[in-house]
């Protein structure tokens, strides 16, 4: 590494943040671009599995909620988006290495969305995993990305009651309503344990090395853990794996999840990866016109 | 079908403010072809929990950044830390307080 880089280096690593405009390693770039951009993927593609919901939500106000969650997905989608075009990729390119399987998005969003179980145990876990992800972004040396996750994680927060509620309206129901949560919980907890990813050490992972993440992946899991092993035990409600529990030094033990499965599940293998990337396929082609006419405008 | 014009795109800088009487705080950015667009993008992205007072939408290249802050002649008396006393001020007690001996004769020990 030349000189200048070691400079930048070591300023981010003391806290230092940088702006669209400043001068920045090549490598810094890309990792910001690679990560970033698989973070708009996420948002963009998280959508699918509670779009299919909206039509079937069992009230009103659900469908209402549920509709207001995707539109503010999306947006977080246009706001990360914004964000990887001023690195130096179009969006245009950023959804063509999409579409086309090149670049990747998070697991939980390659699984199937069964039941409305399923939809309160993904706006509840899955984005409570997530807002544990993104607040270690606020502190994200690169400052523009900080900035909008002060706004993503504001709507996260709602998106966590929400599901919440969901969870607890059936919780409170019928015994067919909290069969249908436990079963839900049973699917989502291996890929919701995959989700931080393996126990790199965080000195290990270029990501934190550039101060792009603020924690390594394992500390993440663990304040996922902390954070709502004993909201999900106070409902009665049972964690798949019999080797979880907090030691008295408040580590988390649990059973090693099934890296493989992630790794296969993100690289395009997971059981609704190839519908929901021809399902976004699709849309592209169909509304090109509407980009076509608003642009030109 | 013919060829639609060529598409002009903008990128506007969103500053936000929060309540009435705060600072505007750079929010994030968004490319819109008009000031239109842009305005229905921002009440979209910024306001529609009613989250902000009021926004700016600021023509990227409209922004004039001054980002060279280089010292040549040495302005640190405009600031606090460009001064230090501490020294002067122990000097300057001892003088008196000599001073004040010798007009009284009054022992210094």
């Amino acid at each position: 590494m030349d000189a200048r880089s070691e400079e930048f280096l070591a300023y981010i690593q003391s806290g230092g943040q940088v702006e669209a405009g400043d001068w920045m390693p090549d490598e810094y770039r890309q990792k910001l671009v690679k990560f970033i951009e698989m973070h708009g993927n996420s948002e963009l593609m998280g959508v699918l599995p509670e779009r299919e919901w909206i039509l079937k939500a069992p009230t009103l106000q659900r469908k209402l909620a549920l509709t207001a969650k995707v539109q503010d997905e999306v947006g977080h989608a246009q706001l990360i988006y914004r964000v990887v075009e001023d690195l130096g990729k179009p969006r245009d390119a950023c959804l063509a290495d999409l579409v086309s399987g090149k670049a990747k998005f998070h697991n939980v969003f390659h699984y199937p969305t069964l039941s409305w179980g399923d939809v309160g145990v993904i706006a509840w876990l899955v984005d409570a995993a997530a807002i544990i992800s993104q607040k270690a972004l606020l502190k994200c040396s690169y400052a523009p990305y900080a900035r909008i996750m002060k706004k993503i994680c504001w709507e996260e927060s709602f998106h966590i009651l929400h599901g919440r509620d969901v969870v607890l309206a059936m919780m409170t129901g019928t015994d067919a309503q909290r069969e249908l949560v436990q079963e839900a919980l049973t699917r989502w907890w291996p890929p919701l344990m995959q989700f931080h990813g393996n126990p790199i050490p965080r000195d290990e992972d270029p990501m934190y090395v550039w101060r792009i993440k603020s924690q390594g992946n394992e500390e993440a899991r663990q304040q996922f853990l902390d954070g709502y092993v004993s909201q999900i035990w106070e409902l009665g409600l049972t964690v798949p794996d019999r080797a979880l529990r907090r030691r008295d030094d408040g580590v988390w033990e649990y059973t090693e999840p099934d890296w493989d499965e992630l790794k296969s599940v993100v690289t395009g293998h997971g059981p609704r990866s190839q519908e929901r990337l021809a399902f976004r396929r699709r849309l592209l082609d169909q509304e090109e016109w509407v980009r076509e006419a608003v642009l030109a405008a | 079908m013919p060829a639609l014009p060529a598409p002009e795109r903008m990128i506007y800088e969103v500053f936000r403010q929060e309540k009435k009487g705060q600072p505007f705080q750079h929010a994030g950015s968004l490319i819109a072809p008009d000031a239109a667009f842009a305005e229905a993008w921002a009440r979209e992205q910024y306001g529609r929990r009613g989250e902000s007072a009021a926004l700016w939408l600021v023509p990227r290249d409209a922004v004039h950044e001054v980002v060279d802050w280089a010292d040549e002649f040495d302005l640190k008396y405009r600031r606090v830390d460009g001064y230090s006393i501490k020294a002067r001020l122990l000097e300057a007690r001892q003088r008196a307080s000599d001073n004040y001996s010798e007009e009284t004769g009054a022992s210094a020990a």
